[in-house]
């Protein structure tokens, strides 16, 4: 993988680009592509373009930005087109000749052949900035679901764009703000809703869409999309059969995923998913497999076992990196500084941990398991959805709420107490199922409690709510499809593109400059899933249904059966079983809160009294005070660094 | 400190992070405020039993002796006297 950044003039006159303005951009993408680095400049000063290497595939060749054969089309870009043998193969039919072996060559020539719409037939996972010189209109381009980053702002009649935000602050004439709205977003989905990000007039291309820039006008538009049947026309077939198609969509999806001029490993969590991936891997693989894995000091936490058997059982060579408290604590800050967003977990920081090994180990590319649960409905939150839609149905009925022990083991629900609380708590908006936020009621609400916590000022330039507001803006389909599916499209929209597949995945992965594929995001799968009744998602309460069929001949029983554990990292224990590093106290003290503005630093200072004291600690206590420490990290790092010392922080790596 | 101010006191800190007495009415439910959550049952237990060096039975656990104020004060004071006559 790599960065990109560029410039294109927005002004018909007065605005040229040039290239020093481009190559101040790249300095801080160094970490996404250590092996090279170049710049194109339009002659007419109309647009730059810088790209920052990580050579993958064609490791000669492939330098970019990269021309096609008249030098008219010219492209930088992110990424990997795994289909991009089967593309060359009908682009040299058609008559394009080719001057490297790389995946990047194929984007110009299938732009020549195609138009606008050649992103049809790329499968991958890509930014992409195109400059068609003879037409003089510029492309940026992002994959489906989001997997890679692109940002861009407009100041000054330019538009700036890069892969990640801390290059975009090259080319401003001042620091950024933290936008109101986006900590509304934040707190309450765990993520800001695409395009928005942590910033005022900072925006991303939202996956599936594409911007085009011509005649100096900004175009944006979508070219895919989750969706799912409106009339009951899902994929008809047995168990059996459709588990086969199922089984050789992701073998297939795996195998163009392991094509690369460097040693590919994989990530191994003990869970279903990143199994059923090492397994796949190892049918359609001969080379030798090297694993990873993260261990915690937590023992509730911890995988270690079922890590073990899964390695046993496939003979792969398997590295491990053991996760204490404290260095959860210690790396937060390089964490949040790469995600470049608020975040309310400190999940993502052992998996900036993680990618550390992967690299000091050799690897430059690892296959996971992300996207599977989205795709193929493995969360708890589809079972609590569907639990709490079958109660809906009889709310007065006193067992239907207690099939939701059955999700979560550890619920009281016996005496009055506990009873109560599973009714209001678990029984929020039971009166209008067909809402439709329901799925995600009960998470958005109890994360929107931490807002509480927010400065008066900031509440009150507030104009309406994060949640009401996105479902507002759902696509006219949605309301026609399955409840299940509902579930999963907002799933895919909030916290997959919003937070796994960044902050804790590619943003995390590239800190190492390692590149991360995901079979289960192919999009011939999630189009071959979207098609399947939910039924062969959630059977009764058995989650991944079909995923586990196709896979069960292929592992082992008990990692088959197990019952699924979310991953997560020690959040509040991290920062206060011990004492907290000297950045923590600096930031949660009351002068910076109050300086910074966005908390009422009052309150946050009874939070950190009750977090130093330890004892019982809520899920909403947990997510508050992470979320309070990476707004103020945010802002140090973002806003005080960059005005104070001139972007030097950008420059200057942290970690 | 009395019962009230201490259980009042706790609450407001823990709760509702902040030393403001208006925010916090002695008759208001907990649960219905959305305060608590499944673990902030446990917080209170904790917190009375250490408090007040006595033990709630599981038995006990119940909405109308924890979920105000005014059923916590009520609930501890109960206990005592209890406890009190079997000394």
């Amino acid at each position: 993988m790599c960065g990109i950044a560029g410039i294109a003039a927005l002004s018909p006159v007065a605005v040229r680009v040039d290239e020093p303005a481009v190559r101040r951009m790249l300095p801080p993408l160094r970490h996404r592509g250590p092996d090279g680095s170049g710049v194109y400049l339009d002659p007419r000063g109309k647009v730059g373009l810088g790209h920052t290497r990580l050579s993958i595939i064609d490791l000669e060749g492939g330098a970019q930005p990269l021309p096609n054969e008249d030098r008219s089309v010219w492209v930088s870009f992110n990424g990997e087109i795994f289909n991009y043998l089967e593309l060359r193969e009908i682009l040299v039919k058609a008559g394009h000749r080719f001057h490297s072996r790389s995946d990047t060559e194929v984007i110009v020539h299938a732009y020549e052949q195609y138009g606008d719409e050649f992103v049809q037939q790329l499968n991958g996972q890509f930014a992409i900035a195109l400059w068609d010189a003879s037409r003089q209109r510029l492309l940026l381009i992002r994959d489906r679901v989001g997997i890679l980053p692109l940002f861009y702002t407009v100041q000054n009649d330019r538009l700036v764009f890069a892969s990640e935000i801390k290059a975009l602050l090259q080319a401003l004439d001042h620091s950024p703000r933290i936008s109101p709205a986006s900590l509304d977003q934040i707190f309450t989905f765990w993520a800001t809703r695409s395009p928005n990000t942590l910033f005022e007039n900072i925006y991303e291309i939202p996956p599936g869409h594409r911007l085009v820039v011509e005649n100096n006008q900004l175009r944006e538009s979508a070219y895919w999309d989750w969706s799912f049947p409106e009339q009951g026309d899902y994929l008809s077939g047995s168990d059996a059969e459709l588990s086969e198609q199922l089984y050789a969509l992701l073998a297939d999806a795996t195998r163009i995923r392991l094509r690369a001029d460097v040693p590919v490993g994989a990530y191994l969590s003990g869970g279903l998913d990143s199994s059923a991936l090492v397994a796949l891997i190892r049918r359609h693989s001969g080379a030798p497999l090297k694993t990873f894995s993260i261990g915690f000091e937590e023992k509730s936490l911890d995988e270690s076992a079922f890590q073990q058997q899964m390695v046993e059982h496939l003979g792969v060579d398997h590295s491990r990196i053991f996760c204490r408290n404290a260095d959860v604590a210690e790396e937060f800050p390089a964490a949040v500084y790469h995600a470049e967003t608020a975040i309310l977990r400190t999940a993502p920081t052992p998996m900036r941990r993680l990618s550390g090994l992967a690299r000091a180990s050799g690897y430059k590319v690892v296959l996971t398991g992300e996207g599977a649960d989205e795709a193929l409905g493995g969360y708890d939150l589809f079972k609590e959805a569907k639990i709490r839609q079958f109660w809906a149905r009889r709310p007065d009925s006193e067992w239907r709420p207690l099939l939701l022990k059955a999700l979560y083991p550890y619920l009281e629900t016996s005496g009055a107490q506990a009873k109560n609380y599973l009714r209001t708590f678990y029984g929020i908006g039971l009166r209008d199922p067909a809402q439709a936020g329901f799925s995600h009621l009960t998470r958005w609400f109890t994360t929107a409690q931490c807002k509480a916590f927010f400065a008066a000022e900031l509440t009150e330039a507030l104009r309406e709510d994060a949640a009401e507001r996105l479902t507002r803006q759902l696509p006219p389909a949605f309301c026609r499809w399955h409840p299940f599916n509902r579930a999963q499209y907002l799933e895919a929209k909030t916290l997959l593109g919003g937070y796994l597949l960044c902050s804790q995945g590619e943003r995390m992965l590239m800190a190492n400059s390692v590149e991360g594929r995901f079979p289960f995001l192919d999009h011939r799968v999630i189009e071959f899933a979207n098609r399947l009744h939910p039924r062969f998602k959630m059977r009764a309460l058995n989650e991944k249904f079909l995923l586990k069929r196709a896979m069960s001949p292929y592992l082992p029983k008990t990692i088959i059966e197990r019952h699924k554990q979310p991953y997560r990292a020690p959040d509040i224990p991290a920062f206060f079983s011990s004492a907290p590093p000297a950045y923590v106290n600096e930031l949660l003290s009351q002068e910076p809160l109050r300086r910074y503005g966005y908390f009422d630093a009052k309150k946050v200072g009874f939070l950190v009294n009750k977090a130093r004291r330890g004892g019982q600690i809520s899920y909403k206590d947990n997510m508050a005070l992470v979320g309070v420490l990476s707004t103020q990290l945010c802002h140090y790092y973002f806003i005080e660094r960059c005005s104070l010392s001139a972007f030097e922080i950008s420059k200057a790596s942290i970690c | 400190m009395n019962i009230e101010k201490k259980i009042r006191c706790y609450i407001l800190e823990n709760f509702l992070f902040t030393d403001d007495e208006s925010v916090l009415n002695n008759d208001a439910s907990f649960l219905g405020a959305g305060l608590i959550d499944s673990t902030g049952i446990l917080e209170i237990i904790l917190f009375i039993e250490e408090t007040f060096d006595l033990k709630v039975f599981d038995e006990e656990m119940l909405p109308d002796n924890l979920d105000s104020v005014d059923k916590l004060v009520a609930f501890v004071k109960r206990k005592q006297a209890a406890m009190a006559a079997a000394a």
